[in-house]
């Protein structure tokens, strides 16, 4: 399985934060190396995050997104929620990892 | 009465103080010495890579008496600064062809380039001049150093005489040759740039049709 | 006729002035855009990726001793980690030298894990088991974050490597006569648009010690404080300076003294 994420979520009045850094190279498939061959394209596709199960937050990523991607969003939870991000790449790779509102 | 012999003590060990220090000589400058440690933390520290020999750790007097930055400036180090400065202006050479002038656009181009003599280049690599690293050239380029002084209007503010012309060349060729430890590299003298290239840069600052000079 | 013409110097002049200035005000807002740019990922500096990839290794049975780095001596007694990088580099007993971080993990590593040391400094950067490194060192250096840097020269050993340290900031060479003194001698200068600290001063120093290890947006890599020493060597147009070598320990030794009583920012997030 790919390199853990980083996922910290914080409540405060009512509006969770959440912070996800990800580990993933991130190619768009336009960059050459040394030698001057095309670098293929691997990249995360899409991205779902769910709160107790239930979804939060979509997102389809891309070739655009740079390397070791930071995801920030706000949604309407509280504190003890589940978070639950998954992200899919382009070569059928996943990755989930969890953590609890604080 | 006290208070005025109180006083008299302060005012004689002042006194005493200032002739004493007075006498103490400080101790006359001088290169700093060489260190077999020293070397010998230099030799073992470094393997060759590449392009790169181990043999560039080996300095010659230039690199030498400019690794010592408090004598090279100081008053008892003047008469080696201009020994060293001689020293590189007798190497320098004029162009073979009697050309000073090349062609700018490639000027510029070699002026942006900052590639060249690393270990993860090749032999074939283009040696850049890495001039926008450390100057000001033309002005519509925004993203240059300070390490030197700009050089935008290069030549219309100081004239296109043979003097300058030569000046230039020899400064690009070899600025120890003017100032002993010059932050600026001798790319004619470690052959970092070919004559060729040093006329295109020659260009990019004197030619009247440079955007340097409009 | 004549208001004509002083009309079109006037409007010249201004033109004129208002390249310059903005052409001045594009170094200055290039330099502070790149610092808000900072101050706006700084919240996701992957980083911290490398960093808890590293606890997981600390606390990880490894090597042909299958055994853990926790009882690994980072100068503060064995496993107390926090606040030991901040007075890196240091004399130690059991080695009988001065050693940075990155020598020290590779003496626990050997010791604790039985690993061999070759292999760790014939790695290049960012591969193999410099990889491992890499991240033990994000985590180590995370855990003296905000700490003051202080680092002694009591020991003589200690106050031997400042010395030579200091000579080695100054050894030119190549065929570019550089030395570390060619680009970090001088307060206010910049190389294209980056800002060089002055590290011949405990404000530049501090600057440079205190953010170094840094995670490298350009590069997309962490890179600890070899990695950068060593990249600076090659920009010099150096022979390759050998992983952990004497140079490297004694210009550390050098830079961190200086910047003694600077903040540790460590792990930074660099262009």
């Amino acid at each position: 399985m790919a390199d853990p994420m980083r996922v910290r979520a914080a409540e405060n009045g009512g509006i969770v934060d959440v912070k996800i850094l990800m580990k993933h190279d991130m190619e768009s498939g336009q960059r050459k190396d040394a030698a001057g061959k095309t670098i293929p394209a691997w990249f995360i596709s899409t991205i779902n995050v769910k709160a107790n199960g239930k979804d939060v937050f979509n997102g389809q990523f891309g070739p655009a997104v740079s390397k070791d991607p930071f995801l920030n969003f706000k949604y309407k939870g509280a504190k003890g929620d589940k978070i639950a991000v998954t992200w899919n790449d382009n070569k059928g790779d996943k990755r989930t990892d969890e953590a609890t509102v604080s | 009465m006290n208070m005025k012999i109180t006083r008299l003590k302060q005012l004689l060990a002042a006194t005493g103080f200032i002739f004493a220090t007075g006498l103490v000589q400080t101790p006359a400058l001088a290169q700093q010495k060489n260190d077999p440690k020293f070397n010998k933390m230099i030799q073992e520290s470094f393997r060759a890579d590449g392009i790169a020999a181990l043999n560039r750790i080996d300095q010659d007097a230039t690199q030498k008496f400019c690794s010592d930055p408090k004598f090279a400036d100081s008053k008892q180090g003047q008469a080696m600064r201009e020994k060293i400065q001689k020293m590189n202006m007798d190497s320098i050479k004029q162009p073979s062809d009697g050309k000073y002038i090349g062609d700018w656009k490639n000027g510029e181009r070699i002026a942006q380039s900052g590639r060249g003599a690393t270990w993860t280049d090749t032999a074939e690599t283009p040696i850049g001049g890495g001039c926008y690293n450390c100057h000001q050239i033309d002005y519509k380029e925004i993203s240059y150093g300070n390490i030197g002084p700009s050089l935008t209007g290069y030549g219309k503010i100081r004239g296109y005489s043979p003097e300058v012309v030569t000046y230039t060349w020899n400064r690009i060729n070899n600025s120890k040759a003017y100032n002993a430890c010059s932050n600026m590299p001798r790319f004619a003298h470690f052959k970092l740039l070919n004559e060729k290239q040093m006329q295109d840069v020659m260009a990019l600052l004197l030619d009247p049709e440079s955007p340097v000079n409009k | 006729m004549q208001r004509k013409l002083t009309l079109g110097l006037a409007s010249g002049l201004v033109a004129a002035l208002l390249t310059m200035t903005s052409s001045v005000s594009a170094q200055k807002s290039a330099t502070d855009d790149i610092a808000k740019y900072r101050e706006m990922i700084a919240d996701g500096n992957p980083s911290e990726l490398y960093e808890a990839a590293g606890e997981e290794l600390w606390k990880k049975p490894a090597g042909p001793k299958n055994v853990t780095l926790e009882q690994c001596n980072l100068g503060l007694g064995p496993g107390v980690v926090k606040g030991a990088a901040a007075q890196l580099p240091r004399y130690f007993k059991d080695t009988n030298k001065v050693q940075d971080l990155e020598s020290r993990l590779m003496t626990c590593m050997q010791v604790l894990q039985g690993r061999d040391p070759e292999e760790m400094i014939d790695a290049p950067f960012q591969k193999g088991p410099k990889k491992d490194m890499e991240a033990i060192v994000a985590y180590v250096v995370t855990l003296s974050k905000g700490d003051k840097i202080k680092v002694s020269t009591a020991h003589p050993k200690e106050k031997e490597m400042y010395d030579l340290g200091k000579r080695a900031f100054f050894f030119q060479g190549g065929p570019m006569d550089f030395s570390c003194a060619s680009c970090h001698a001088e307060n206010g200068k910049r190389i294209r648009l980056q800002d060089l600290p002055n590290i011949t001063e405990q404000k530049g120093a501090a600057l440079g010690w205190g953010y170094w290890p840094a995670y490298r947006v350009s590069s997309g890599q962490f890179w600890t404080m070899q990695q950068r020493l060593n990249d600076c060597f090659r920009q010099q147009r150096f022979p390759f300076p050998i992983y952990g070598s004497d140079v490297t320990i004694a210009l550390s030794m050098y830079m961190a003294k200086t910047a003694n009583g600077g903040t540790v920012e460590t792990p930074g997030l660099k262009r």
